[in-house]
C-alpha cells in the first residue's frame, strides 16, 4: 500500500470565512478503488471541504493533490473546471442539473472538457467535428444505460423525479472521465428501494470504471454497507478516520452523534 | 366590486402622479402656464382600464392557466407544428417566401427598399446580441460599441486608404472579434448585473472618444460620402446600388441564421446555454468559464462590426449620434420582444419594432416609450418573448436508435426506439 | 491656488450630490440586489417638478424663499411617490425571476420615463430657476466658490446625518437593516419585507429629488435626458465606495465628484464623462467589491 499513490492526497486543509474556521487541518487520503464516506452533524464542514477540493473555494492553507493517470497534480489554485479536467467530478447536495437542457444534453456537457471542436468546428462542420459530436452523443446515451434513465434522454431535466435528477448528476459527472467521483449527498430525499438501487449502481461504477469515491451521506445504512472507509468531522476537525466498524465505536463518534440528536 | 374599487384607487394614484408633468406646462421664458386638464381625464380613464387589465393578466400568470384559459391557442400552435413538418405546405410555402424575398426589391419603390434594409441591419444586430443575451445569457449593453467600431472601421479606412466594402468587411469582422476579446478579457469575470453596466460603461466612452477625438474621427460632424459596395468592379447607378445593398444584406443576414443555428446545437452553444442555466456546476463540469464567454462575446461583436460596415454603406454617413446608449437598448428590446435565444424570435422582433414605427407615421413619436414599456411589460409577463426559444428535442442521437445512416428525418419512428430501447434497459 | 480651491469646492459640489443619488442605488441594492437602472430619472423627475411648481408659485407672485421652501417638499413627494410606483410595477412582480429580467425591466422603465416627460413636456433644455438664495458671508470668496455650492453641501451634509440616524436608531431603519442581510430571515421574525422594500425606494428616491432640486438650480437648466448621466455616475460612485454600504456610497460621491473635477480642471475637459466612465469600468474589474464593502462569499 505504501508504494501506491493515493488517488486524493489532502493534508491539513483549512478553510477561515473571516474569522469562522469552516474546516481545521483536515487531512484525508483515498486510495485507488476505495469507497470512502465523509459523515458528521450539520454544520460540520462537510461541503465546504468538498467545495476546497475542488476549488470552488481557496483554501485558506494546507494541500491537495490528485492523482490521475499515473501523474500526482497539486489542486491548489486550481479553478473549478481545470480539477474536473485533471480527472475529478462531483455532483452536489441541492441537485445542479441544467433545467431547461435534455437529460441528454446534461450528460453531453460533461464531455465538454473531453472534447475539442470550437466555433470554427461548429460553423462549418468538418467531418472531425461532425464525428467527435456522435461519439459525445454515444457515449452519453450509454452513461443513461447505466443509470438508468435511457428512455428519458429527450426529457428537460426539470421534468425528472428527484431520484432521477440525482442519478442524472451522476451520469454527468461520469461523463467527464474521472478518476474519482465525489457525490454530496446522493440518496437525500430518496426511498429505502431508491437507496439500495443507488448502492448498486456505485458499486458497479466503481467495479466498471475502476473509480475512488468519496460521499458525504447521512443515510447510516448506506454508509455502513457502501463504503470502505468512514471519515467524521464535526465542527470543521477531523474526530476520527476507520472502517466502518471501527469508527462506530468509536467513543468521540458515539458522542458527536448523540450530541446532535441530544440538540435536535 | 373590490376591482372597482381597486381600479378607483389605481386611477386617481395615477392622475395624482402625472398631475405635474402631464397637466401643467409652464413656459419658462414667457412666464406663461398651460394646464392640460384634458390629460388628466386621458390617465384617469387610461389608468382605470389598464388595472383590470394588469389584474387580470397577473391573475393569468400567477395561476399558471395559459393553457386552461386559451385551448384553441395551444391547438393553433399544434396546427402550425403540423404545417410546418408536412413537406407539402412547407416546401412550397419556403419557395413562395424565397421568391418574395428576391423579388422585393422589384415590386415595392426605393424607399420601401431602405426601409427594408434597415430593418435587415437590425436583424442583423438583433441576431448578433442574441448569441451573446440570447444563447450565453450575458447582458451586453454596449453593443453599439462594437457597431460604432465596425462602421468607423469602414468609413476611415475607406477615407484615408480607399478600400472598399468587401475588403473592410471581413477586416471590421476580425476587428470587432478582436476589440470583443479585449473588452471582454477584464470584465467577464464579473457578476451579470455589473458586466451590464461595465459594457454600458464602455458602449458611452467608444462614443465620446468618437465625438471628441476630432483630428482621427472628425468629431461629431462626422464622415460623409462613405460608397455602397461595388461588385468585381462594377459600379451601379442609385437605384442599382441600393438593389444591390439590399441583396448584400439579405445574404449576411442568411449567412448570420445558418451560423447561428448551427452554433446553437454544438459544442459551444451547448456550454453557453449550460453557463446561463448554472454557472457553478458548468464550471464543475469542466467548463472554463471565461473562455466560453469570452467566445460568446467576441462573436457577438464580430456580427455588430459587420452590421456597422453595413450600416456605414447603407447611409453613407455616420456620426457619433448614430451609436447612442439607446441604440444600444433598441437592439435588446428587439431580442427581448422576439424571445430570448430564438432564431425567429428575433427575425420578428426587428421587424415589429423596425418596421412599425416606419409604416405608422403617427406611431413614430411614440416609439422609444413603446420600446421601454414593451422591455417592462414582456418582462412581467411574458420574458419568453414573442416566441419562445424551444431547443430541438431530437437533435442528437445516439447511433445506437438511429434507424438507419441519417435516421434524422424519422423523428417519429426514432422516438418509439427510444421508448422500446428504454424499456429494454430499464 | 486659488485655482486649486475653486476645483476643490466643484468636486466636493459634485461630489455630494453623486452621494445624495448614490444612496438610492445602494439602499435598493443592498435590499434586493437590484441596480435600479430608472433611479437617475427619478431624479430627473424630481427636478421636473421642482420646475413645474415653482413656475406656478412665480407666476403667483410669491416670494423667492417661499418658493424653495414649497417646491422642494412637492418634489421629493412626487419622486417618493415615482419610486414607490415604479417599484411596484416594474420589480416587485419579477422577484423571484432570474436575475437579469429585472435589470431589463429597469433599463425598459429608464427609457418609458425619458420619453414620457419628453412627451408630456418638451426635448428641450429648460432655463431652471436659481432657487437657492445668495449667501452675503460667502459671496466674499466670489470666484472660489459660491453661495449655491455652500449650500448644496451643508444641505447633502444634513441630509446623509439624518438617513445614517434613521438607519441606526428607529424600528424602522433596523428592519431595513436586518431586510438587507437576509430577506428571508427578517420575513421569519416578523419583518413585513415588501413594505420595508417600498420604504428603501421611497427614501432613495426622496434623496433622488433633492439632489435634483438643488444641482438644477446650481447649473440652471434641465432636460428629459439628465436622469441618464447622472444615474450611471451616481451608480458609479456608489460600486466605488462598496456597493450596499451608505457610507460607501457617501465616500465614493465624493471621490468621483472630486476625480472628476481635478480630471477636467487639469487633464481636459473634453474627455469630462470618459473619466467617470473609465474610474467605473477599472473599479469593476479590480476591486469589484469597492472601497469599503465586503467580498461575497458565493453559497454552494
Amino acid at each position: 500500500m505504501a508504494d501506491i499513490d493515493p488517488v486524493l492526497d489532502v493534508r491539513d486543509l483549512t478553510k477561515y470565512f473571516g474569522g469562522l474556521r469552516a474546516v481545521e487541518s483536515v487531512s484525508l487520503e483515498i486510495m485507488p478503488g476505495e469507497i470512502v464516506a465523509l459523515i458528521g452533524p450539520n454544520g460540520a464542514g462537510k461541503t465546504t471541504l468538498f467545495n476546497c477540493i475542488t476549488g470552488l473555494y481557496m483554501l485558506t492553507a494546507g494541500e491537495v493533490a490528485l492523482t490521475a493517470r499515473g501523474q500526482r497534480k497539486r489542486l491548489n489554485g486550481l479553478k473549478p473546471n481545470q480539477v474536473t479536467e485533471l480527472g475529478m467530478a462531483r455532483t452536489f447536495q441541492n441537485i445542479r442539473l441544467f433545467p431547461n437542457m435534455t437529460v441528454l444534453e446534461n450528460v453531453m456537457i460533461g464531455r465538454h472538457c473531453r472534447t475539442r471542436s470550437s466555433v470554427f468546428g461548429a460553423i462549418f462542420r468538418p467531418p472531425a467535428t461532425r464525428r467527435e459530436e456522435q461519439e459525445v452523443v454515444d457515449l452519453s446515451y450509454g452513461l443513461l444505460q447505466e443509470v438508468g434513465l435511457a428512455g428519458l434522454v429527450d426529457e428537460t431535466a426539470n421534468n425528472l423525479p428527484y431520484g432521477a435528477q440525482r442519478r442524472l448528476e451522476i451520469a454527468r459527472a461520469m461523463a467527464t472521465d474521472p478518476v474519482l467521483l465525489l457525490l454530496d449527498e446522493p440518496a437525500a430525499g430518496m426511498n429505502p428501494a431508491e437507496t439500495s438501487e443507488l448502492q448498486a449502481l456505485i458499486r458497479r461504477l466503481r467495479e466498471k470504471h475502476g473509480l475512488s469515491i468519496l460521499l458525504i451521506e447521512h443515510d447510516m445504512k448506506l454508509v455502513m454497507s457502501l463504503s470502505d472507509r468512514v471519515c467524521v468531522m464535526e465542527h470543521g476537525s477531523r474526530i476520527a478516520l476507520g472502517t466502518p466498524e471501527e469508527v462506530s465505536q468509536d467513543p468521540r463518534v458515539i458522542k458527536a452523534y448523540l450530541g446532535e440528536e441530544a440538540d435536535a | 366590486m373590490r376591482d372597482l374599487k381597486h381600479s378607483a384607487i389605481t386611477a386617481a394614484w395615477f392622475m395624482f402622479l402625472t398631475l405635474p408633468i402631464m397637466v401643467i406646462h409652464v413656459n419658462t421664458i414667457e412666464k406663461t402656464i398651460a394646464w392640460r386638464w384634458e390629460n388628466m381625464a386621458y390617465v384617469g380613464a387610461g389608468a382605470f382600464v389598464l388595472s383590470y387589465v394588469w389584474r387580470f393578466l397577473m391573475r393569468r400568470r400567477d395561476g399558471g392557466g395559459f393553457r386552461s384559459l386559451s385551448p384553441g391557442a395551444a391547438g393553433r400552435g399544434r396546427l402550425l407544428r403540423a404545417a410546418i413538418e408536412d413537406r407539402r405546405i412547407s416546401y412550397p410555402a419556403a419557395a413562395a417566401f424565397a421568391a418574395l424575398v428576391i423579388a422585393f426589391p422589384f415590386l415595392f419603390s426605393l424607399y420601401q427598399v431602405n426601409i427594408m434594409i434597415s430593418a435587415l441591419i437590425y436583424v442583423m444586430l438583433g441576431l448578433g446580441l442574441n448569441i451573446v443575451v440570447g444563447l450565453a445569457g450575458l447582458l451586453d449593453l454596449g453593443f453599439v460599441a462594437f457597431y460604432a467600431i465596425g462602421a468607423y472601421a469602414y468609413a476611415l479606412l475607406n477615407l484615408h486608404f480607399g478600400l472598399g466594402f468587401w475588403v473592410v468587411l471581413p477586416m471590421a469582422a476580425c476587428l470587432g472579434a478582436f476589440a470583443g476579446i479585449l473588452l471582454g478579457f477584464p470584465v467577464l469575470r464579473l457578476r451579470g448585473d455589473y458586466l451590464a453596466i461595465v459594457t454600458l460603461g464602455f458602449g458611452e466612452i467608444i462614443r465620446l472618444v468618437l465625438e471628441n477625438w476630432g483630428t482621427f474621427t472628425q468629431g461629431p460632424s462626422g464622415i460623409s460620402n462613405i460608397p455602397r459596395p461595388g461588385f468585381f468592379g462594377m459600379e451601379f447607378g442609385l437605384r442599382g446600388s441600393i438593389v444591390f445593398m439590399y441583396y448584400v444584406v439579405i445574404a449576411l443576414v442568411l449567412l448570420t441564421i445558418v451560423v447561428v443555428s448551427r452554433l446553437k446545437y454544438s459544442r459551444v452553444g451547448r456550454a453557453w446555454m449550460a453557463l446561463r442555466e448554472d454557472e457553478i456546476a458548468c464550471q464543475a463540469m469542466g467548463i472554463d468559464k471565461t473562455k466560453t464567454k469570452l467566445m460568446a462575446f467576441s462573436l457577438g461583436a464580430t456580427w455588430a462590426a459587420m452590421a456597422g460596415v453595413v450600416f456605414a454603406a447603407k447611409t453613407s454617413f455616420i456620426n457619433p449620434a448614430s451609436f447612442t446608449f439607446l441604440e444600444s437598448a433598441m437592439i435588446l428590446s428587439i431580442v427581448v420582444l422576439g424571445g430570448m435565444g430564438s432564431t425567429v424570435g428575433v427575425i420578428l422582433g426587428a421587424f415589429i419594432l423596425i418596421l412599425l414605427p416606419e409604416y405608422l407615421r403617427a406611431f413614430a413619436e411614440y416609439r422609444m416609450i413603446v420600446f421601454g414599456a414593451v422591455m417592462v411589460l414582456f418582462m412581467v409577463f411574458r420574458p419568453q418573448g414573442l416566441i419562445r426559444d424551444r431547443r430541438l428535442r431530437r437533435k442528437f442521437r445516439p447511433t445506437e436508435l438511429r434507424g438507419d445512416a441519417d435516421g434524422d428525418s424519422g423523428g417519429a419512428t426514432d422516438k418509439a426506439a427510444g421508448m422500446k430501447a428504454a424499456g429494454a434497459h430499464g | 491656488m486659488e485655482y486649486f480651491f475653486e476645483i476643490f469646492f466643484d468636486g466636493l459640489t459634485r461630489g455630494s450630490i453623486y452621494a445624495l443619488i448614490a444612496l438610492g442605488y445602494t439602499m435598493v441594492y443592498g435590499i434586493i440586489q437590484l441596480i435600479n437602472f430608472a433611479h437617475g430619472e427619478i431624479y430627473m423627475i424630481g427636478a421636473f417638478t421642482a420646475l413645474i411648481v415653482s413656475g406656478v408659485l412665480g407666476a403667483l407672485g410669491l416670494p423667492g424663499y417661499a418658493i424653495l421652501l414649497m417646491t422642494l417638499p412637492v418634489a421629493v413627494i412626487y419622486a417618493s411617490a415615482y419610486g414607490y410606483t415604479i417599484e411596484k410595477i416594474a420589480y416587485k412582480p419579477l422577484r423571484n425571476a432570474p436575475r437579469l429580467s429585472p435589470l431589463i425591466s429597469a433599463i425598459g422603465m429608464s427609457i418609458f420615463l425619458q420619453n414620457y416627460v419628453l412627451l408630456a413636456q418638451t426635448p428641450d433644455f429648460l432655463p431652471f430657476p436659481s432657487l437657492l438664495p445668495p449667501l452675503d458671508v460667502v459671496d466674499r470668496f466670489h470666484g472660489v466658490l459660491s453661495s449655491s455650492e455652500v449650500i448644496i453641501v451643508v444641505t447633502a451634509a444634513l441630509v446623509m446625518a439624518g438617513l445614517t440616524a434613521f438607519i441606526k436608531f428607529t424600528r424602522m431603519g433596523k428592519a431595513m437593516r436586518a431586510t438587507a442581510q437576509s430577506p428571508r430571515m427578517a420575513m421569519l421574525v416578523g419583518i413585513n419585507v415588501d413594505q420595508v422594500i417600498s420604504l428603501t425606494f421611497i427614501i432613495g428616491s426622496a434623496l433622488a429629488a433633492v439632489g435634483g432640486v438643488l444641482i438644477a438650480s446650481h447649473v440652471g437648466q434641465i432636460n428629459f435626458y439628465i436622469g441618464f448621466l447622472a444615474g450611471i455616475k451616481a451608480f458609479t460612485a456608489a460600486v466605488l465606495g462598496g456597493i450596499g454600504s451608505i457610507p460607501g456610497a457617501m465616500l465614493g460621491g465624493l471621490v468621483l465628484g472630486w476625480t472628476e473635477s481635478f480630471a477636467t480642471g487639469y487633464v481636459s475637459s473634453d474627455y469630462e464623462d470618459v473619466f467617470a466612465f473609465a474610474l467605473l469600468v477599472l473599479i469593476l474589474i479590480f476591486r469589484p467589491a469597492g472601497i469599503l464593502g465586503k467580498p461575497a462569499i458565493q453559497k454552494v
